[in-house]
């Protein structure tokens, strides 16, 4: 059996104002307190184009490799729901702003790339509210905050083969528009939305029927769902029972899917080229600037960080999950020359802490001077690496230097040989039976003398050079 | 005093100016041939005379309008004022804000008497397709004032308003302005808002101005055309005073004649009424060019299948759901239908029905597609006779004012349109202008046409012919 896998993926463009008006994009208000004449479109309002929606689209398009067009078009797609208040939904049909491109994914089978066939630029719909969700006897209730707001829809070629794959597909787009600012990637408040097309085979030369899934909430449920269809159309495949192409709805609770409406009874869309819009003419060298000032990419990143820097793939993936981290760790080693130690304390003491606080690094007040600060202090024996795991609290919520943190929480190694002499002496005095072992050659007696130096100096006594110092006492 | 009442937007600016005259004795003088004229004319849907005293009464002498009475077609939106756009949808519907072209008419010192009748959606050539009653032609109450713009056309021929504004997507506010005997202005797309005009074929529709006199609508132009951020299709251009780009002759212009449409059917008096402006335009120092737009006659199919399409998106807003007129039905769909269809006339559903099947799959590439090619073919076919000539000459009708219920065939009506519709396919200006009576004493209305952005050269030359043909400069 040959499973094949496609997804349409709706990613909300992070503006501060709706695709064709000046409403608010901000998230979790009254319902209806964001709208317009236009987003309500009433009659006479007219849709503006939202320039910087444009921006974001072309940046997304450009960093996923995509042909991005010069000249692309508007067109209405025609249907009556009361989400939709024109009729019409406006989007990009014949000629979108984008076409081909690709995405890598690593999975069970190796790194790969899952071709994207377009990417399209459109206005989301309002949210109705229905009996089930709200007490209201039947009633259905709509908030057209959302209706308006900026889409951009990516469609893959069907190029993955599991439920794992497409998740590693998503999560690594959404890494990508988090990363370049394109959106938030936040599936819950719905600025990521995927539908899936799933079809199995026998024979892998051949397609099976494709069957579209839809109400996928999470990245989870995707995989889920994928996994579910699977093996219900392998089942019928073995059963001899027809697959449908049809339009299936993912059942959170249940795990399953169930035919929602057959694709012979779907809407004719009567798609045609938008009046009100002219044509979106992007401008060279506008295009020009956005590939030349692309940054680096989170996998590009990634891998450098593998090969040059030699870190572990987790901490790799770790440190590129957000461009932000990524950048903290690049600032905090170009201070602090030691990758592979600054990734695993990320990766551990600050991660906790960001953990134990819900909070991401760029959220703290800690900086790549100050953590680099701190290694280098550790490296030096200016404090111990126990000491460092008390420093680094205050560096996360105060944002003061590592210096003045060791020094407010006492934390300095003792380093003055003189200082040293003196708990050493007292060691030697109270210790005669270890004292005459380690002078009978028993080295390891060594250890003990030093533990109890440092027990004197309440722990911070330099441990190096207070064995140092017994050693030179007791020749 | 009301033999010297201004006839003119002109007059009347003169008169206020020189405190011969101020704007709430002249609304006065409007509302009481209003009260007089409109129980038989009907051309208002609304009327607001109160509302507008006051407004006249605050109007700036020293501004453009400086308190002119100005009626407005009741498909644009008047913020507080019902917008029905002749429709039962829409009976009840209140504007919450007001379109681009009605505030810079009040911000000029327009003073706005009431929102016209028209057929219903601005579908129809006559006025009787409004939902509510048909408007009559003043000058023949028992003939139609055309359409669809035909309150606001009757309006100013009856003297209830200086000037009005329609909305021309096919000849609406050019074909009313022949039957009534004034002035009907289509500019060049882009160059009027659309932001606050109910749309009925986007692609195609224009608001314009509707006057007594050209100046009239080159005054009204001069506060109209601007550049709108609200509407995209709407395009920044220099600044040009229309009024002031009136010219006395006509002299260096070639006025082309359109070969292919001199085989039509054209009343005789409106054939003779073509010749004497030709001679006009002679003497006035034109020459005459003989132009050729092969496919033109191909505009009238083309166009009932380009504005039907867009008719049928716009209007599936008007759904019953969140404004309007709303009938229940068992489920969803079933509300909608039962409100669409009690909500809309024949001819609005006839365009909707023509439109969804012409944009439906399987129909889309040999109707909408095809139609949009010839659309194509026929703007670069004018733009090349308008590289030939500086304006074309038609008649703006092939007849004058019919009967009220004299046409009943839908396609008789549409045919009617041949001389109007090509402009607004290539989106170039065109004006009607007054040109003599027929022998029932009808006024007969002459048409030019200009190349795109040519609109003050254009109303420049349709003054020059108006003038000559009797009307006041
Ligand atoms: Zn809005």
């Amino acid at each position: 059996m040959t499973t094949t896998i496609g997804l349409e993926i709706h990613v909300q463009l992070a503006t501060q104002t709706k695709m064709f008006c000046g409403c608010s994009t901000a998230f979790g208000d009254e319902p209806n307190t964001h709208v317009c004449p236009v987003c309500l479109g009433l009659p006479g309002a007219l849709p503006t184009l939202n320039a910087q929606a444009v921006r974001l689209a072309t940046r997304i398009a450009t960093a996923l490799g995509c042909t991005v067009h010069e000249v692309s078009e508007f067109s209405r797609k025609n249907y009556f729901y009361p989400d939709l208040p024109k009729s019409y939904q406006i989007t990009q049909f014949d000629r979108p702003i984008a076409t081909g491109g690709s995405l890598p994914i690593v999975t069970e089978r190796g790194a790969r790339s899952v071709r994207l066939t377009r990417a399209h630029i459109e206005e989301d719909a309002g949210k109705s509210m229905h009996a089930a969700d709200i007490t209201l006897g039947g009633e259905t209730l709509v908030d057209f905050n959302r209706c308006g707001m900026p889409l951009i829809e990516i469609v893959t070629e069907p190029d993955m083969q599991s439920g794992d794959e497409a998740y590693e597909f998503l999560r690594n787009l959404r890494r990508l528009v988090r990363w370049l600012g394109v959106s938030s990637g936040d599936m819950e408040k719905g600025a990521m939305r995927c539908d899936v097309n799933v079809s199995v085979s026998p024979d892998p030369a051949k397609r099976g029927t494709k069957v579209e899934i839809k109400n996928l909430n999470s990245f989870r449920s995707v995989k889920r769902a994928i996994d579910y269809e699977e093996q219900r159309q392998a089942q019928c495949l073995t059963d001899c029972t027809p697959i449908m192409t049809e339009t299936r709805h993912f059942d959170e609770v249940q795990g399953t899917t169930t035919s929602m409406r057959s694709k012979e009874a779907s809407n004719d869309y009567r798609y045609f080229p938008e009046p009100d819009l002219p044509l979106l003419q992007l401008d060279p060298t506008e295009l020009e600037s956005v590939r030349t000032q692309m940054p680096e990419l989170p996998w590009e990143v990634q891998s450098r960080f593998e090969r040059d820097l030699g870190l572990s793939p987790y901490d790799a993936a770790l440190l590129t999950e957000e461009r932000s981290t990524a950048e903290f760790f690049q600032q905090t080693i170009a201070l602090y020359d030691n990758p592979k130690k600054v990734a695993s304390y990320m990766g551990t003491e600050v991660a906790r802490l960001l953990n134990e606080r819900g909070k991401t690094l760029t959220e703290t007040q800690l900086t790549p001077v100050a953590l680099a600060g701190l290694l280098t202090m550790v490296e030096d024996n200016a404090i111990s690496n126990t000491a460092s795991k008390d420093v680094l609290p205050l560096l996360v919520d105060t944002g003061t230097t590592p210096m003045e943190a060791v020094r407010s929480l006492g934390l300095e190694q003792v380093s003055d040989t003189s200082a040293l002499e003196g708990f050493a002496r007292e060691v030697i005095a109270e210790n005669t039976t270890q004292v005459d072992q380690f002078r009978n050659g028993k080295e390891a007696v060594l250890a003990f003398l030093v533990g109890q130096l440092m027990k004197k100096s309440k722990g911070k006594a330099n441990p190096k050079l207070a064995g140092d110092t017994l050693r030179r006492l007791l020749k | 005093m009301s033999s010297e009442l201004p006839r003119t937007l002109k007059q009347y600016r003169h008169a206020v100016r020189a405190h011969e005259l101020s704007a709430e004795e002249y609304l006065d003088e409007t509302r009481q041939l209003i009260e007089r004229g409109d129980p038989q004319v009907k051309a208002f849907l609304h009327l607001r005379l109160d509302a507008a005293r006051s407004d006249a009464q605050a109007a700036d002498p020293s501004s453009p309008l400086a308190g002119a009475p100005i009626a407005v077609k009741d498909n644009i939106m008047m913020a507080g004022e019902r917008c029905t756009c002749g429709s039962r949808i829409l009976e009840h519907y209140v504007a919450p804000y007001s379109a681009t072209a009605v505030r810079s008419l009040l911000a000029a010192g327009a003073v706005v008497p009431g929102k016209t009748n028209l057929d219903e959606f601005a579908m129809g050539s006559s006025t009787e397709n409004s939902a509510f009653f048909p408007t009559h032609n003043p000058t023949d109450l028992t003939r139609v004032p055309g359409g669809s713009s035909g309150g606001s056309t009757a309006a100013v021929a009856a003297g209830f308003a200086l000037g009005a504004i329609g909305s021309d997507t096919g000849g609406s506010v050019r074909q009313p302005a022949a039957f009534c005997g004034v002035v009907g202005f289509k500019p060049t797309y882009g160059l009027v808002s659309r932001y606050g005009l109910v749309a009925f074929g986007s692609s195609l529709d224009c608001i314009g101005p509707i006057a007594r006199s050209v100046r009239d609508a080159a005054i009204m132009m001069n506060v109209m055309a601007a550049h709108d951020p609200k509407d995209a299709t709407s395009v920044k251009r220099p600044h040009v005073d229309f009024e002031a780009a009136l010219q006395p002759t006509l002299a260096g212009k070639r006025v082309g004649i359109i070969r292919e449409l001199q085989g039509l059917d054209v009343q005789p008096e409106i054939a003779a009424a073509m010749e004497t402006a030709r001679k006009a335009a002679v003497k006035s120092g034109a020459s005459i060019v003989d132009v050729r737009v092969p496919h033109i006659l191909s505009a009238l199919p083309a166009y009932y299948i380009i504005a039907p399409a867009e008719c049928s998106a716009n209007l599936g807003r008007f759904d019953g759901v969140r404004y309007g007129l709303h009938v229940d039905g068992r489920d969803m769909t079933e509300t909608y239908s039962r409100t669409r269809n009690a909500g809309f006339g024949t001819e609005v559903k006839r365009r909707i029905l023509i439109g969804a099947f012409v944009l439906s799959a399987g129909y889309y590439d040999a109707y909408y597609k095809k139609a949009s090619s010839v659309r194509q073919l026929i703007t670069d076919e004018l733009d090349a006779a308008l590289q030939s000539a500086d304006v074309l000459l038609t008649p703006t009708t092939p007849t004058t004012a019919f009967r009220l219920g004299a046409v009943t065939d839908a396609l008789e009506m549409y045919k009617a349109d041949v001389f109007t519709i090509p402009a607004n396919l290539a989106g170039v200006p065109a004006i009607s202008f007054p040109a003599g009576k027929d022998a029932a004493g009808l006024p007969i209305g002459l048409q030019l046409m200009g190349p795109r952005w040519s609109d003050a050269e254009l109303l420049s030359s349709a003054n020059v012919f108006f003038t000559a043909l009797g009307g006041e400069s």
